[in-house]
């Protein structure tokens, strides 16, 4: 096609060309397809064979997606000025999901790093935090809803330009055959709170370098994700920067090799009981065996 | 105007409780023996897709601590009840519920058989039409929870005693759902669950 003119969109043979005249027109963004070309851009020491996805969420972006057990989720801040609520439910009883409160209170920490795992609710481990160069994750104060982005932006529908992260996040389940109900309270990663002596939550936003943050899934897990301001924000405009979404496979790793499993009595016996699971499943216990 | 008492119920040590609050009525719940961990869930009566969100409720008051004057807010942000009054100076609300699963993790597999929260909650939320899917991060009556300041996360000794209690205002009509909590392996009822009482007035009670 000449490029000053998009093909005319009379006809349907007109419209189909100019539809298919648009592929790599696009900005930076949107989902790689096939995944495998991520391998070479991002300098993962991945086969390409490997790879499971990758996206580049934009600001008031979401995503929902699949990971099989053993799979690496690479999220990445790529500006430094991002948040991104996560969610994560198991793929083969989607009852069981994240439970931040037990995220906290069974690893006596309130902030997520390297070597956290996130709990469900019924004590075993959806994922693991295999790496973290962040360090301002928030399990406290969870996403954005609708009225209150509203309140404070003028509009906070999945349609405008400034929506919630709840509203993101339901579209996102949405497509995975979930409802609102199956939304819990979810985690804010490159972006948070933190508390004060007194119980005052602290703002730990505004941009800082970039980072990234490497997860791990113990389980086959859905995970959902939402690109918004942390709710605490203190900047009088709706402001948040792009996440890279990479997933790959990985062999699954040797538990006595695994320091995260090893790091805790707690996060020891939640092993244990994601074991359990899996030997009932017949995926057997964790790795080499 | 003065109050009238609707309803008053002892809640044994262990059990779970529910009811309607309806909008303006006041829910006093009284920790009848002292530092008993009264865990609670809110819905709306006529739409429990929206209900109580600990999350949400936080970070529009900028504090972890439910205090007097804290507003219980939905998960679409709705005002669902109000703390109108308490003489505990302070409840938690980011310390989640106990489970059997939990307590695995927490003290040892030996606990599994123990009742729990979790259990209590399933049991009566199935009373109403609701399951697992509709359990989410709740609130601790007289329950004390602290983050240090390096981020340590835990339950310690109570700050309740004989008698206290805490008022809550429906602001909508309110389905109540309480775990009067089992827990013996933590501080949170001081190692001895009690019972609670559970009152629903027209008006503010004096």
């Amino acid at each position: 096609m000449p490029d000053d003119a998009p093909p005319a969109t009379g006809t349907l043979a007109g419209a189909r060309d100019h539809a298919r005249s648009q592929e790599g027109a696009a900005p930076p963004g949107g989902r790689t397809a096939p995944a495998a070309a991520a391998v070479d851009d991002l300098g993962l020491a991945v086969e390409p064979a490997d790879l499971l996805w990758d996206e580049t969420l934009p600001a008031g972006g979401y995503a929902g997606h699949l990971l099989p057990r053993g799979a690496v989720l690479r999220l990445a801040d790529l500006e430094g000025d991002a948040c991104c609520q996560l969610v994560v439910h198991r793929a083969d009883q989607r009852s069981e999901r994240t439970n931040v409160a037990d995220t906290m209170k069974v690893q006596w920490q309130a902030y997520l790093g390297e070597g956290s795992v996130l709990l469900s609710g019924l004590g075993r481990v959806l994922m693991t935090v295999r790496s973290d160069t962040s360090g301002r994750h928030d399990c406290l104060c969870g996403g954005s809803v609708r009225a209150e982005v509203g309140e404070r932006f003028g509009d906070g529908s999945p349609w405008g330009p400034t929506p919630a992260s709840r509203e993101l996040l339901a579209l996102a389940a949405a497509k995975q055959g979930l409802s609102r109900r199956d939304l819990p309270p979810a985690i804010n990663l490159f972006a948070g709170a933190r508390v004060a002596d007194d119980g005052t939550l602290v703002p730990a936003t505004g941009p800082v370098a970039p980072s990234v943050v490497e997860l791990r899934a113990e389980l086959h897990v859905v995970v959902l994700l939402s690109v918004t301001p942390h709710r605490l924000d203190p900047r009088d405009t709706w402001s948040v920067t792009p996440v890279r979404a990479t997933a790959w496979r990985e062999p699954l790793v040797d538990p006595e090799a695994d320091p995260v499993r090893r790091s805790t009595p707690e996060r020891r016996r939640a092993f244990l009981n994601t074991d359990d699971l899996l030997a009932g499943i017949g995926a057997g216990a964790g790795g080499a065996r | 105007m003065s109050a009238t008492l609707v309803s008053s119920e002892v809640v044994p040590a262990r059990a779970p409780w529910s009811a309607v609050v309806e909008a303006g009525q006041v829910l006093r719940i009284v920790d009848l023996e002292g530092n008993q961990a009264v865990d609670c869930l809110l819905y709306l009566a006529d739409d429990t897709d929206e209900r109580y969100s600990a999350d949400t409720t936080i970070a529009m008051q900028g504090s972890i601590f439910l205090v007097e004057g804290s507003v219980l807010r939905s998960n679409e942000g709705e005002p669902m009840m109000t703390v109108v009054g308490t003489t505990c100076a302070y409840h938690d609300t980011i310390g989640g519920a106990c489970s059997r699963e939990s307590n695995t993790l927490r003290y040892g597999h030996h606990t599994f058989h123990q009742h729990a929260c979790a259990d209590n909650f399933l049991h009566e939320a199935s009373r109403w039409g609701l399951d697992a899917r509709d359990l989410v991060s709740n609130i601790n009556w007289f329950m004390n929870v602290l983050v240090g300041p390096d981020g340590t996360f835990g339950i310690v000794d109570g700050i309740s005693a004989p008698g206290l209690t805490v008022d809550l205002r429906a602001e909508l009509d309110t389905l109540v759902l309480v775990s009067n909590c089992p827990q013996i392996n933590n501080p949170c009822n001081g190692f001895d669950p009690t019972p609670i009482r559970m009152e629903i007035w027209d008006g503010v009670p004096s």
